[in-house]
């Protein structure tokens, strides 16, 4: 019996990497299936293989045992594959209806059939904006959405086509966990229709959670693949990391002393409102609640991105004057901010310049920039975040998705902030190297240094924090200290409608 | 294998790899093209391959190029300016103003003519940046401003320079005129200037993703400033050699030249959408527009046609140049 899509000895290499080499891959209709490996192990680029972005050099795809080339994004359409990409590809100023339906614009019939017809757009969105749990107007520009509601128009327009195969490459990397809830009921449904799901994710309980099976890559090679209830967390690691990592992380304590930062009552333009909290030495603080909670939107009116319109921020005790990230930086603040292709890295130059790019003074005398000094720091964030690239001269667009989230990392911890603010700093990023980044967090918390830390994870929050604030709907909704916090208490807190007005 | 024998293996191979490298580079590409060409129109007339035609077609892309090097660093940024032409035309006419009917000294005349183009550079710059004016609808306009004000303060009428001036532009330093000699200066100073220090660094980085640069305290409007006061002054830099070349400064001196500028820095690998682009690459953008000017003139090429074989000779360049970008990428 042949399976509905099976893929025989693919091997795919780009200059200085060999992304695949001699992978053997099989989903079948009614089953989902988990693609897992550590960052750059070769898994987004099968998928692009199969979505037809790129050629394979070697290897066989069959269909219904049938094979297939897919030597175009049409190709793999046509046999009815749909693809979610690791990053998100939506046009930021054509609205979400018209992302959803992009290229499969619907049309009037008769001789209107040119034009479009919004009526029937709109409605069809909103169904599967429904199911999507996605609730704007879908006329609303894609640009102006978060990250995770971003992901959420994906999904949508995954789900406008009635496809066999379904692959979701790191969809709840960027959802919370109320959205990846919708996004397994989703995928149940998408199951039961006898739909094939390929899920990529490098949180270990969704995998064990929600596939059937399991496809493990390790550098390029299909290292393995077992049903999912024949093996467990340690085996995984191992197949994946080729050895053991032992437990998870434990926070150090570090001596937690001085208030170095005091936000009063901040407010933005886009829209929080009184938000005060205050961050010492050597603690870390972690900013929890729902996507839309206002947490990114404080951490930016921290950092002069966004317009502040009421409130201050005191730095060592002084009122600080941050009306751009510059004052900011200058103050001593890191921001790695959520959107890496966005918002952290300048996805055409190469890794050296992205990391230094924050902290040229560091690498210059007298403005011109030393070569051996930008070599230098490169290569010792290469080392310590064990960045997975040919060099230093890469490319970053051309890096795994998980390592440039580690090239983002890097170019703020060169700043050698006093202050570092993380938002969602290990999204999208390997078990190993999740635990290495939380070590540097403890570390640097020994160090003196203050952090902030936003993250939709909440083990992550628990794990790491030595307090939790807890926002909803762009206020304070309380905070917790490590002793007093829960999953529960958090999640109350996140939830529970607006009782008390802040005065 | 002798030690000698693996050495000089490993030479070849650094060479080997050099030049792969290089050859995924735009700008190799674009060297390229300009030798082909100088190759074709050596076989085809006589009078190419001489050390006079060569310099003095050298002498005649000077001015363009000098002005491509601002509109290289605008272009790199992600923007675009229109309005050098009339920059480059508006500062010699000064520069020359100063010099015939003002009586100022020389240096005193170079130095208004170079003022006057910085002068429009910033107010370029202070209309995309303050006035979040979009870049090619504030220099279209000031395209048409300073061309309007040119022929205002002229009536039309040409201003001769004094003759003393003159040598600036048609002397020579051994065979190389001087005009060929500030073009190599003052590419060699901002390439270096572009790849070797933090604001040149910057140039590329809001050009690559103006929102990521911010983020990492970067003062974009500063930089955009700079560049559009740059391109202004590198115009009128040229504007005033210009005049010293031809004696004479008129009100439509440069009519139409941002479209040559802008196609130099084209042809020369940048991109319109900003973040990529080089110096020498638009120096050698506006070497292939010079030579083949040069060229059709050569063949006796009717001056009626010459316009439409320009245009056609630039976009099959860059087709050129794209399929082999494209043919090695898919080898990869
Ligand atoms: N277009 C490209 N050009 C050059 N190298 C590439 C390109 N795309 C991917 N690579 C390289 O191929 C390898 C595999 O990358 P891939 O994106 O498939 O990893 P991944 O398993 O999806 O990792 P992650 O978990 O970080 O998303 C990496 O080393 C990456 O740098
Ligand atoms: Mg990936």
């Amino acid at each position: 019996m042949s399976s509905l899509l099976e893929v025989r000895g693919l091997s795919k290499r780009f200059p200085g990497v060999q992304a695949l080499s001699n992978v053997d891959f099989d989903v079948d209709s009614g089953e989902v299936v988990g693609l897992i490996g550590e960052n750059g192990a070769g898994k987004s680029t099968l998928i692009k293989v199969l979505a037809g972005v790129h050629r394979a050099d070697e290897g066989e795809i069959r269909l219904n045992g049938a094979p297939v080339t897919i030597q175009t994004p049409q190709d793999s359409f046509g046999l009815g594959i749909s693809v979610i990409f690791q990053e998100l590809n939506l046009v930021g100023n054509l609205s979400v209806a018209e992302n959803i339906f992009l290229g499969r614009e619907l049309r009037p019939a008769g001789i209107l059939r040119s034009f479009l017809d919004f009526r029937r757009t709109a409605q069809r969105a909103q169904q599967l904006m429904q199911q999507a749990g996605l609730n704007c107007d879908p006329w609303l520009p894609v640009g102006e959405l978060s990250l995770s509601r971003k992901q959420m128009v994906e999904v949508a327009k995954a789900l406008s086509i009635s496809s066999k195969i379904i692959i979701m490459d790191e969809p709840t990397s960027t959802l919370t966990g109320q959205e990846t809830e919708l996004l397994f009921e989703i995928i149940e449904r998408l199951k039961k229709n006898g739909v094939a799901v390929v899920f990529v994710s490098h949180k270990l309980d969704e995998i064990f959670r929600m596939c059937d099976r399991l496809h493990v890559l390790r550098d390029g090679h299909h290292v393995g693949v077992t049903p999912t209830d024949q093996t467990n967390r340690e085996e995984l690691i191992r197949l994946m990391v080729g050895r053991d990592l032992g437990t998870l992380f434990v926070k150090q304590d570090a001596e937690i002393s001085d208030t170095v930062l005091e936000a009063r009552n901040l407010g933005s333009d886009k829209g929080i409102e009184n938000v005060s909290f205050s961050l010492r030495k050597g603690e870390i603080l972690g900013f929890a609640g729902l996507v839309g909670s206002g947490r990114t939107e404080v951490m930016r009116a921290l950092f002069g991105i966004d317009k502040r319109t009421s409130g201050e921020i005191v730095i060592d005790g002084r009122p600080a004057l941050i009306r751009n990230p510059t004052e900011a930086i200058a103050h001593g603040i890191g921001f790695v901010p959520e959107d890496r292709q966005v918002q952290g890295l300048v996805l055409g130059m190469d890794v050296r310049q992205n990391v230094t790019l924050a902290s040229l003074r560091a690498v210059s005398s007298n403005g011109f920039l030393s070569d051996a000094r930008e070599k230098h720091v490169t290569a010792s964030f290469i080392e310590k975040l064990s960045i997975r690239t040919p060099g230093q001269e890469q490319v970053v667009v051309n890096l795994s998705g998980g390592n440039q989230q580690k090239v983002v990392v890097s170019k703020w911890l060169a700043t050698t902030p006093r202050i570092l603010i993380l938002d969602e700093p290990t999204r999208g990023i390997d078990v190993g190297t999740k635990k290495e980044i939380h070590g540097l967090m403890s570390t640097l918390a020994g160090q003196g240094v203050a952090i902030i830390m936003i993250s939709s994870e909440l083990s992550e929050i628990l794990a790491m924090s030595d307090r939790i604030v807890v926002m909803h709907e762009g206020r304070k909704k309380g905070e917790l200290s490590r002793s007093e916090a829960s999953q529960e208490k958090i999640m109350e807190l996140a939830l529970r409608e607006s009782s008390q007005g802040v005065a | 294998m002798t030690v000698q024998n693996a050495k000089q293996n490993a030479k070849l191979r650094a060479v080997f790899q050099w030049y792969r490298k290089q050859a995924r580079s735009s700008t190799f590409g674009v060297a390229l093209i300009l030798l082909a060409l100088c190759v074709v129109l050596t076989l085809l007339t006589d009078r190419f391959l001489t050390q006079t035609n060569l310099f003095s077609v050298m002498r005649a892309f000077s001015f363009i190029a000098i002005i491509a090097i601002g509109e290289c660093m605008v272009i790199i940024s992600g923007g675009v300016d229109l309005s050098v032409g009339s920059i480059f035309g508006f500062s010699g006419l000064i520069a020359a103003i100063a010099l015939n009917r003002w009586g100022w000294s020389i240096p005193a005349g170079i130095a208004v003519g170079m003022a006057v183009g910085t002068g429009f550079g910033m107010v370029n710059g202070g209309l995309i940046t303050k006035l979040r004016i979009p870049p090619f609808i504030a220099t279209l306009g000031m395209l048409s401003v300073v061309r309007g004000l040119a022929y205002a303060i002229t009536s039309g009428y040409p201003v001769r320079v004094p003759s003393e001036f003159n040598v600036l532009g048609q002397g020579y330093l051994g065979p190389v005129p001087y005009p060929v000699i500030y073009m190599a200066a003052l590419a060699l100073i901002f390439s270096v200037f572009l790849k070797k220090t933090v604001l040149g660094r910057r140039i590329y980085a809001i050009g690559g993703n103006e929102e990521a640069s911010a983020i990492s305290g970067i003062r974009v409007d500063r930089v955009k400033m700079l560049v559009y006061t740059l391109a202004g002054l590198l115009a009128g830099i040229s504007g005033v050699i210009s005049i010293a070349r031809l004696g004479v400064a008129q009100s439509t001196a440069g009519l139409g030249w941002e479209l040559d500028v802008v196609a130099a820095v084209i042809i020369g690998g940048a991109s319109l959408s900003g973040g990529k682009g080089t110096i020498l690459g638009a120096i050698l953008g506006a070497a292939i527009m010079g030579v083949l000017r040069n060229g059709l003139v050569l063949l006796n090429v009717s001056p009626y046609w010459q316009q439409a074989v320009i245009g056609l000779v630039i976009i099959i360049a860059i087709a050129a140049d794209q399929m082999r970008l494209r043919g090695d990428a898919a080898k990869n």
